[in-house]
């Protein structure tokens, strides 16, 4: 199966990849996404998961129903999913990488400047 | 809407074995259901009573909201797909038009697709097919038949890895375009599970796992890390397996796990990771005395 992992459920992980693409903005607001008769074929799965999936996305206004022609994302649907992930972001990333850091003797001081020169060699901005 | 077949507290035995032990389910129309167990779980027998080929010693079984026995009205609607079916010796495209006869959906254009498709020769005689090209063009007819309800019996054998993964690509696709009811009984669980939409698993004749199958997740749960810690997190829990290997232990407990429980493993470093269908059937005897004593 193309991409898909076992640790989460197949509906979440169907919505995580169209919000990835929203975020990265491979898919533009106001872009017809993949139908859920697509999705089956594509990952081989069952069109009800599928379906799920989308459904996920619409119950969170990422992803509008026009009848007749399809699913789409929604205006404001790329904000809205990283201002959600923004949120999400101390507790999924910040969090564990704090807790590695003090296992292994790195203080507070020393994580944030190896923050700083990661960042900096990738080319990001500190400042 | 009328389950496609309900099938209230049946018994089969044989003698004094019995094959099906109190078996109820239903299976929604339009869904794709994966009748999952072992060699010897009942899932033959199930199927064999459901099509009318065999009478159950107790219970009630409805197809269409009929009974299926000798009831041709039920009967014409669907079509089983047997393990190692046995054909009489006609030549492949013969077997195929007998077949065309049968199902009054059936589909002649999608046949020879996929006839072209398991590249079977069409004037060989069916006693010289091999083993896996018998097993094709059971599953020509079983998909070109196009019935309401569709029943495969581990409808693959001698056919290799790739021609099964033609087989779930050819019905998933039908399956989109002609939504109809299907159930797929396997052994081979996990390249099926990404098809299901329900999942019956069989144990000994019995139902012991009957969700749809995004439910499935989190049924059972493999926490792993340091062995002190795993015995603290699985202390006054059911554990299904457990495994160690010097300072290190994995065990399988019941789920899904509540957020504080989760929380909890976190906190102990341990890492969880959900069972996956097959890994599930494993531990089927397991699920059993769960939900006895629940």
């Amino acid at each position: 199966m193309p991409g898909l992992d076992e640790g989460t459920p197949l509906f979440v992980q169907i919505a995580e990849q169209l919000a990835d693409d929203i975020v990265d903005g491979q898919l533009a607001e106001g872009t017809r996404v993949p139908s859920t008769n697509e999705l089956a074929a594509f990952y081989r799965i069952n069109p009800a998961t599928a379906a799920k999936g989308i459904n996920m996305l619409v119950d969170d206004g990422v992803l509008e129903k026009r009848r007749g022609i399809g699913m789409f994302v929604a205006l404001g649907a790329r904000e809205q999913l990283l201002a959600t992930r923004r949120k999400l972001f101390a507790e999924q990333y910040v969090d564990p990488m704090v807790a590695e850091a003090s296992r292994l003797g790195i203080d507070s001081d020393a994580l944030v400047s190896l923050i700083r020169e990661t960042s900096l060699s990738n080319g990001g901005k500190t400042r | 809407m009328t389950p496609t077949i309900s099938v209230g507290e049946l018994t089969r035995r044989y003698r004094d074995q019995a094959a099906l032990d109190n078996v109820s389910l239903t299976v929604e129309p339009g869904t794709v259901t994966g009748l999952l167990g072992r060699n010897g779980a009942g899932k033959t027998t199930l199927l064999r009573i459901i099509t009318g080929l065999e009478f159950p010693t107790d219970g009630v079984v409805k197809v269409f909201g009929a009974a299926p026995a000798e009831n041709d009205a039920v009967l014409r609607r669907m079509v089983f797909v047997r393990e190692e079916q046995s054909y009489p010796d006609f030549r492949v495209g013969h077997a195929i038009r007998v077949a065309s006869w049968f199902y009054p959906n059936w589909n002649a254009e999608l046949a020879q697709q996929l006839l072209a498709d398991f590249e079977l020769p069409l004037d060989r005689r069916m006693r010289r097919l091999s083993r896996g090209m018998r097993s094709a063009v059971g599953i020509v007819i079983g998909l070109a038949a196009r019935a309401e309800l569709t029943l495969f019996d581990e409808p693959y054998a001698g056919l290799d890895a790739v021609a099964r993964q033609l087989f779930y690509d050819r019905l998933l696709a039908d399956f989109v375009e002609h939504p109809r009811t299907i159930v797929l009984s396997t052994h081979l669980i996990d390249e099926v599970a990404d098809l299901l939409e329900h999942v019956v698993m069989l144990d000994h004749g019995r139902v012991v796992l009957d969700p749809p199958a995004d439910e499935i997740h989190g049924t059972g749960m493999t926490v792993s890390g340091p062995a002190i810690a795993v015995e603290e997190f699985v202390a006054g829990r059911p554990v299904w397996h457990r495994q160690r290997i010097a300072s290190r232990a994995s065990a399988v407990v019941p789920g899904p796990l509540d957020a504080a429980a989760q929380a909890r493993a976190r906190a102990l470093r341990l890492s969880l990771e959900p069972l996956s269908l097959q890994q599930l059937l494993v531990h089927a005897s397991g699920i059993a005395e769960e939900k006895v004593s629940a």
